[in-house]
């Protein structure tokens, strides 16, 4: 789906950084920052699902985090419906915050074991102030399980009696609760078993249909990003070195460091397995506080040239809101 | 086709619990030639490391307990020597090595990555102290781990993951192992680290003859890397053929919804995925019939009063499957 000039993203991010700074060295002047995620930019159309891939560590979470303002950015501007939210006081980002809802890996980590199924949901709908009756809030109730496929008789049950992929769809039920207009998946699937995998990714994309909300999902499985999203960001060290459709991801990637990773990933295609291209990235990701000078894939990039160290490629459009970050395409 | 290195035959083994008897590994029979790349692919809890820490017998018993079969190593019963025999410590290592998902466990955190080299190196050859540090500097440096002579003095915590998962592959290398088992060696690396890795191991195992055993629940990484494949579902076998018969043209409904549910980097995008309905049953009070039953969208009355349908050639190049209804007939 290619971005249509006029449609008006519900989500804008602007050159987002998010600095962590470290423990100061004794008797060192400097301070020493993690840069986790290190001026980025992408915006996400109304009703789409934005894809957001790279490996451990290059700052897919903190991104999120900072578009719930589940962190303070260090640096950037974060508009939701028009409205730049990186820097408003806490206070008044309360009524968005319902608007906005994060699913996690396993969420099980975040529901109280000693609440069952429907206790769990009634504390979420409650908070809404939509539903008051006893009988409202049954119904309520009753329909997110049904949103999400579980039966009715699940809600007497406690999450350590459900399985994995049932506590991840009562964890989709809970941030449901609020009609969210933009949810943050952070690996919603990663932790399950491929055929619950698979369950799991239906039950969004539905439900996107249904509902129409819109999706940043997280995740470092290309595959399964490449499957559910429109638009795909790839993160290298706190930077964005790639957007595009999702259809260009396996077709058309441009740059160096995306065509590594597709490369990488292995696919049960067998034929087409057997004789595709294979790069294989020398050395390891360098560390996010000493990251390199200039494009942060310079050192392990075989088309790197004397600029690429020196200066930060521009993240520029190549063609229908295709963007990349590279000095040699 | 080289010489048969392992066969295993009717393997069993339970563990005997307070909630009952779960039968991790009921009947399974395979082997590996020499030379051979095989891969066991499954989902969580199927018993796939169970089965292969049965056939290095480092399975705690109890709870564990092997119900029957044989491990047969180059024509020798393993299963005849006790977990703590010579025999069998010698093997462990020398001639069959296991590297684990999460190195950490299997690295001694409180020794030095050089000082467990040597020590694993003394195990199993005659050399000095001195010899077998020079070993394990240029096992290192087989695994292409830079610096090789300052990174023996490091302990594993100094490492990243896919590091110490070098490591693990040169104590295999250091020991020259026949055999070498990877249960899932690079599920907890990035895709391109987990390439790396993979990649280095199928280069050493070509290049010192070596058989080796892929554990994963990857089906992308087996299509990659391995020659054959073995399917496994609730403690059973339930497919095996060439890595191309059974990823074409899969035979058994468990594969074919596995292969379904898993979203492609490659080809056009699927609209949908047809997961597997369900969830995996416990391994306790497993029924008589096909475990895949209530699962399976191909069942009829025969799965349900049949015995469990045994493992039968359904295809060329010994391609097995154990299901009434296979897929394509036969
Ligand atoms: N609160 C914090 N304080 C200091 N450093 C942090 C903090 N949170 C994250 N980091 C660092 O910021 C970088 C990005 O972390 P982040 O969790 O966003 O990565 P990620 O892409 O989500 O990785 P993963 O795939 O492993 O979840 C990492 O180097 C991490 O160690
Ligand atoms: N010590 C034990 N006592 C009782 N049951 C056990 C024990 N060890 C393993 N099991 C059970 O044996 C079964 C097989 O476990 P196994 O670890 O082999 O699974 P797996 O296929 O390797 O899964 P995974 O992909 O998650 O590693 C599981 O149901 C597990 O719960
Ligand atoms: S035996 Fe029956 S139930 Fe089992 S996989 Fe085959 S068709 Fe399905
Ligand atoms: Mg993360
Ligand atoms: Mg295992």
């Amino acid at each position: 789906m290619a971005v249509s000039s006029l449609s008006k993203p519900i989500l804008k991010v602007e050159n987002l950084a998010m600095y962590f700074p470290l423990k100061k060295k004794l008797g060192s002047r400097e301070r020493k920052y993690v840069k986790a995620v290190d001026d980025i930019s992408f915006e996400v159309q109304e009703g789409e699902t934005f894809g957001l891939v790279g490996e451990s560590g290059c700052g897919k979470t903190t991104t999120g985090k900072c578009i719930l303002r589940a962190l303070d950015p260090t640096d950037g501007k974060v508009y939701y419906k028009g409205r730049d939210i990186a820097k408003i006081p806490i206070k008044s980002i309360k009524p968005i915050r319902r608007e906005l809802q994060l699913i996690f890996q396993d969420p099980y980590g975040s529901l109280d074991p000693r609440q069952s199924v429907y206790s769990i949901l009634k504390e979420a709908i409650v908070s809404d102030h939509k539903f008051h009756t006893r009988k409202e809030i049954n119904n309520r109730v009753e329909e997110l399980l049904n949103l999400v496929e579980l039966d009715p008789d699940i809600g007497y049950r406690y999450p350590h009696e459900m399985s994995g992929g049932q506590r991840q769809r009562l964890g989709i039920a809970r941030a449901l609760a609020c009609s969210p207009h933009l949810l943050v998946c952070d690996e919603p699937v990663s932790a399950l078993d491929v055929s619950i995998q698979a369950q799991i990714i239906n039950l969004f994309k539905e439900l996107q249909k249904k509902l129409g909300t819109t999706y940043v999902y997280i995740a470092h499985d290309l595959a399964v990003v490449r499957h559910i999203a429109n638009r795909i960001g790839v993160m290298y060290l706190g930077k964005l070195v790639e957007v595009m459709d999702s259809e260009d991801i396996y077709d058309n990637p441009r740059h160096p460091y995306t065509k590594a990773l597709i490369s990488a990933v292995p696919t049960t295609d067998y034929y087409i397995e057997k004789k595709r291209e294979r790069i294989i990235l020398k050395g390891e990701v360098p560390s996010p506080i000493n990251a390199p000078s200039g494009c942060p894939f310079h050192p392990r990039c075989v088309y790197a040239t004397g600029i690429c160290k020196k200066e930060m490629p521009n993240f520029k459009d190549i063609g229908k809101g295709h963007m990349v970050a590279c000095h040699n395409l | 086709m080289g010489n048969r290195l392992l066969e295993v035959n009717n393997l069993k083994l339970s563990f005997f619990t307070v909630s009952g008897e779960v039968k991790a590994v009921d009947d399974i029979s395979y082997h590996v030639d020499e030379q051979e790349v095989i891969a066991i692919v499954g989902e969580s809890g199927c018993g796939k490391s169970v089965s292969q820490m049965t056939v290095m017998q480092l399975i705690q018993m109890p709870p564990g307990k092997i119900l029957g079969g044989e491990v047969l190593y180059k024509g020798k019963d393993l299963l005849k020597y006790g977990p703590r025999s010579n025999e069998m410590r010698m093997i462990r290592g020398a001639e069959i090595s296991m590297i684990f998902q999460e190195p950490m466990t299997s690295l001694n955190p409180v020794f030095t990555v050089g000082d467990q080299l040597r020590e694993i190196i003394m195990v199993h050859k005659k050399v000095s102290k001195k010899e077998a540090w020079d070993l394990g500097i240029q096992a290192l440096k087989s695994v292409e781990i830079p610096d090789a002579e300052t990174r023996m003095k490091n302990y594993p915590f100094e490492m990243s993951g896919g590091m110490r998962q070098r490591v693990l592959i040169a104590m295999s290398v250091a020991c020259d192992s026949k055999l070498i088992i990877a249960d899932e060696p690079t599920t907890a690396l990035d895709v391109t680290t987990q390439a790396q890795v993979t990649d280095l191991l199928m280069s050493l195992v070509k290049k010192m003859k070596t058989s080796l055993v892929i554990v994963t629940h990857n089906l992308g990484l087996v299509t990659r890397y391995a020659e054959r494949i073995y399917v496994m579902y609730a403690g059973k076998f339930v497919e095996s053929g060439t890595t191309e018969d059974l990823i074409t043209n899969p035979k058994h409904p468990y594969t074919a919804g596995l292969l379904s549910s898993v979203p492609k980097i490659t080809g056009e995008k699927q609209e949908k995925l047809k997961p597997i309905e369900g969830f995996p049953p416990s391994l306790i009070d497993l029924p008589p019939h096909c475990a895949f039953l209530p699962r399976c969208p191909y069942a009829t009355d025969e799965c349900a009063y049949g015995p469990y349908p045994p493992m039968r050639i359904v295809g060329d190049n010994n391609h097995m499957c154990a299901c009434y209804n296979c897929i394509g007939g036969q």
